[in-house]
């Protein structure tokens, strides 16, 4: 039960802070709107994106406006070195990266809410059509992008260049996140064959439980070597 | 070696060795640390002080050497007892004081209600209590500082130049605040400039220089201030010059 507390204490102490600054939030928001909006320059006057493009066109955004969030998210835990007093309490460090990787998919899914609508709005994609199917997916694959990120993001500590190491190192373990995102999108937005999104939705369920329990794991010796 | 035969170690370290790269940082520092004793680390700028208090708080391990502590408690049971005062705040600037002792005392499993309003008191942060910390000056986030590390009731506090940014009231709360630690029967180690802040309650004074503890000074009289003068100036170099200061 402890253990459980002192979680959601860590993801509230999260939220009450963004919700002082709203730094993240807009700028994310911000940022995965002009991605969108880039994407769908790209293919204007063309003949429209097919449905597959719309699917890899979302995933995408999720990708790059995650990254921007995790990485500023450790940054803003740097500024008091308010990383180092949560390493030095007894909370069990699992414990902080469960809190972390919470509050970091409760971010993430502000930012996929406001994607998922641009795309729908700028490429003409069905989303609402298969909205729980979709929103499973999208969750699914933040929870495994969030598992990594946040991993490479707590180990780099005060690396010099950390903001440009940590895509470096997140997006080629992402890549499977990815695929079968935007594959098992596309399959329901086309009605394809039924298994295929089912295939991927279960890909993406043994990846999330691989990657969360790698990073409970891990995130001891990795954030202890951030000093 | 402490002066107190048989008194009950809360620190034994011996032959600690740490380098960063090719710099080496301690190079072979042997630390014995009685329950209730309050120690001086006393050393010139880059002499290894910051790195000892963070491998004593377990934050870092030694690259040799061994530690231990008090009821050879290590992790989370060690970490429950000790509490840190470093070079930053470790709070969070977008909560008031009284947010982020109550965030810190959840950690720490701290059950008196009563413990952060008690804290805020101690600290003269009362009046500021429900303003964000960044909104505060130096002097009123060191002070936050201090209240954080002893929210949970710590046996071994390591304080690293805890008196930064204080103006002189503020040095003297401080001050009698860690006298009172001391005779709550907490141990401390304190890295510290402020040489009249810590005189009246530290015991001993070590001189770590080049990664060595070089001197063990053990205070007692009335003396102290002078004692500690002589021990720093010695450390350092001596008292401060300035080229040109005689010209004049």
């Amino acid at each position: 039960m402890s253990y459980v507390r002192h979680t959601l204490r860590l993801v509230y102490k999260d939220v009450v802070v963004e919700l002082r600054r709203k730094e993240l939030v807009y700028a994310t928001v911000f940022f995965a709107a002009v991605v969108l909006l880039v994407f769908s320059f790209a293919f204007l006057g063309g003949a429209r994106p097919t449905l597959d493009v719309a699917s890899g066109v979302l995933w995408v955004t999720v990708a790059l406006t995650g990254t921007l969030g995790i990485g500023r998210a450790f940054e803003r835990e740097r500024e008091g070195d308010t990383f180092h007093a949560l390493l030095l309490s007894p909370v069990p460090r699992s414990a902080i990266y469960l809190g972390k990787l919470v509050s970091l998919c409760l971010l993430m899914a502000l930012v996929i809410a406001v994607a998922a609508f641009g795309v729908a709005l700028l490429f003409g994609a069905p989303l609402m059509s298969h909205a729980g199917h979709v929103a499973l997916l999208l969750g699914l694959g933040t929870v495994g992008f969030a598992a990594i990120a946040s991993l490479f993001a707590a180990s780099l500590g005060r690396a010099r260049s950390r903001e440009l190491l940590l895509p470096l190192l997140v997006y080629p373990l992402v890549v499977p996140v990815l695929i079968a995102g935007a594959r098992a999108t596309a399959g329901l937005l086309m009605a394809e064959d039924p298994a295929l999104p089912a295939f991927w939705t279960r890909f993406l369920v043994v990846f999330d439980c691989i990657f969360v329990a790698i990073g409970i794991w891990t995130f001891e010796p990795l954030a202890a070597s951030e000093g | 070696m402490t002066d107190a035969p048989g008194a009950q170690l809360v620190i034994l370290a011996r032959g600690l060795h740490q380098a960063y790269g090719r710099q080496p940082a301690l190079r072979g520092v042997d630390l014995e640390l009685a329950r209730g004793e309050a120690i001086a680390l006393l050393g010139p700028n880059g002499a290894g002080k910051s790195t000892l208090l963070r491998i004593l708080s377990s934050f870092e391990r030694p690259q040799r050497g061994t530690l231990r502590f008090e009821d050879d408690v290590e992790g989370a049971a060690l970490r429950r007892r000790i509490g840190v005062v470093a070079h930053e705040s470790l709070c969070y600037a977008d909560l008031s004081a009284r947010e982020n002792l109550r965030f810190f005392a959840g950690l720490y499993d701290v059950e008196d209600p009563r413990r952060v309003d008690q804290l805020l008191e101690r600290v003269a942060l009362v009046g500021a209590a429900d303003r964000p910390a960044r909104t505060y000056s130096r002097g009123m986030l060191q002070r936050l500082a201090v209240a954080r590390a002893l929210v949970h009731a710590p046996s071994l506090l390591l304080l690293d130049e805890p008196f930064t940014g204080l103006d002189r009231q503020g040095t003297v709360l401080l001050s009698q605040l860690l006298g009172e630690e001391k005779r709550r029967g907490v141990s401390m180690l304190v890295v510290s400039h402020d040489l009249p802040a810590i005189a009246p309650f530290v015991d001993r004074a070590l001189v770590l220089a080049r990664g060595r503890i070089e001197r063990n000074l053990v205070l007692d009289g009335t003396d102290r201030l002078s004692s500690l003068e002589r021990v720093y100036d010695e450390a350092v170099g001596g008292p401060p010059t300035f080229a040109g200061a005689g010209a004049a």
